[in-house]
């Protein structure tokens, strides 16, 4: 055969691979708020880790400092609150400066499901500190440092990548810290906010 | 021409098709058929295409002139007014959020004066913002004015990309219609005095045109 299967195939993944490569990111980070500010890592590899975490099970525990001073435990919501962990791959970079400032105007959407907040990544708190002072005034949900030892929480959730940065993924964990919901997001788009305030409208309504 | 050679061709144009569609399957990036423009908006230039989704409320249809309009979507330029104010926001953009008091007391100043009220129209355009996003940004401000989503950065693209909040002034009456007028970039000093510079450029078209 002149043809065969094997350089059909073979196409078709060149074909893929230049695809990928050439897929843009999100345009994001658009806000005059970031300008000259904003270090563009370019298109990163989508997702660069292998999760250890299932929807149904039990949420690693993990204690880490907040930008507030205050040290946060995942086990204090145990019975509380639904949890919404939202890791992001590194402060100063597009898609996480235009990600975080969004949920700020959504507070009373969480409240509305009996759930709270966490913003977590793999800074140092001074870095974090400086960067989410940039996004306004009402920063209503705590962001914790997953610095030192570096990415163990990350690590724990399978969700740390090759060069130290984690995964721009969220978490859902309903009161009983039960796993409801994984999104480890494409590293170069932001996660529709859609998506996420309907996991936790059904979470929330299992919930009561 | 043999039958595996037929094949082959029809796969590789597949293959090719799915290249250039970029649709591979994978999560899709934003509006890949469209080149940004490589400057952004100025004053003096053509405003670039935006195709806009056609209001399903009465009320803002009615604002806009498009009562009696019938397609899913309009442009701009279909827009009743003198003037068009276009504000490029996200929902997402902390400046925009702090702008939002004052482009909505810009609306009230033009809504409270008669005069104005007809002759220059706002509207703002979410950049990468879904339908939905657009809504809570209209409801956490109450945005009284029409808001339109530029989901996958179509028209953020056209405009060359530009920072947010930008607000564009565009002739929409006489000769001069479809011209940028005035650009701005970030917050504008107080909504009196941005509002005052508006009525002058009306002046300037209108004295144009005698």
């Amino acid at each position: 055969m002149r043809y065969p299967i094997t350089s059909i195939v073979l196409t078709l993944f060149v074909t893929l691979f230049v695809s990928l490569a050439f897929c843009r990111p999100g345009i994001c980070a658009v806000s005059e708020n970031f300008r000259e500010s904003i270090y563009d890592p370019g298109t990163l590899k989508p997702i660069d880790s292998n999760l250890k975490v299932k929807v149904g099970d039990t949420a690693p525990d993990f204690s880490l400092p907040a930008v507030s001073g205050k040290t946060i435990s995942l086990k204090d919501y145990r019975g509380k609150k639904i949890v919404v962990l939202s890791f992001v791959p590194a402060a100063w970079t597009p898609v996480c400066s235009d990600q975080w400032p969004g949920y700020i105007i959504v507070e009373d959407l969480f409240k509305k499901n009996d759930a709270i907040l966490l913003g977590i990544s793999v800074d140092n708190i001074p870095t974090l500190y400086s960067w989410t002072g940039q996004m306004g005034d009402h920063l209503w949900f705590e962001v914790l440092s997953d610095f030192w030892p570096h990415g163990k929480v990350a690590q724990s959730y399978g969700i740390l990548r090759s060069n130290g940065t984690c995964e721009r993924c969220l978490i859902v964990i309903d009161k009983k810290g039960i796993i409801r919901y994984i999104d480890v997001h494409d590293i170069n788009q932001r996660p529709p906010l859609e998506t996420l305030i309907k996991e936790l409208e059904k979470i929330s309504k299992k919930q009561k | 021409m043999n039958k595996n050679r037929l094949i082959y061709l029809i796969i590789f144009s597949a293959a090719l098709f799915f290249l250039f569609s970029g649709c591979t399957g994978v999560t899709p990036a934003p509006s890949p058929e469209i080149t940004p423009a490589k400057t952004t908006p100025a004053a003096g230039a053509e405003l670039p295409p935006i195709s806009l989704t056609t209001p399903t409320n009465e009320s803002t249809r009615s604002y806009l002139g498009l009562s009696g309009a019938a397609s899913k979507t309009f442009s701009p330029a279909q827009i009743e007014c003198d003037l068009l104010l276009i504000e490029i926001f996200s929902m997402y953009c902390p400046y925009c959020q702090r702008e939002a008091p004052a482009v909505n007391q810009l609306f009230q100043l033009m809504q409270n004066n008669p005069k104005l009220s007809r002759r220059i129209k706002l509207i703002g355009i979410g950049v990468g913002n879904s339908a939905f996003e657009v809504g809570i940004f209209k409801h956490r401000y109450n945005i009284e004015f029409p808001l339109f989503a530029d989901e996958n950065y179509i028209i953020h693209n056209h405009l060359g990309r530009v920072r947010t909040p930008f607000f564009i002034a565009v002739a929409n009456r006489g000769a001069e219609k479809n011209q940028i007028l005035l650009t701005k970039l970030g917050d504008f000093s107080s909504p009196e005095i941005f509002l005052k510079t508006l009525i002058k450029l009306i002046k300037t078209q209108t004295k144009g045109e005698n």
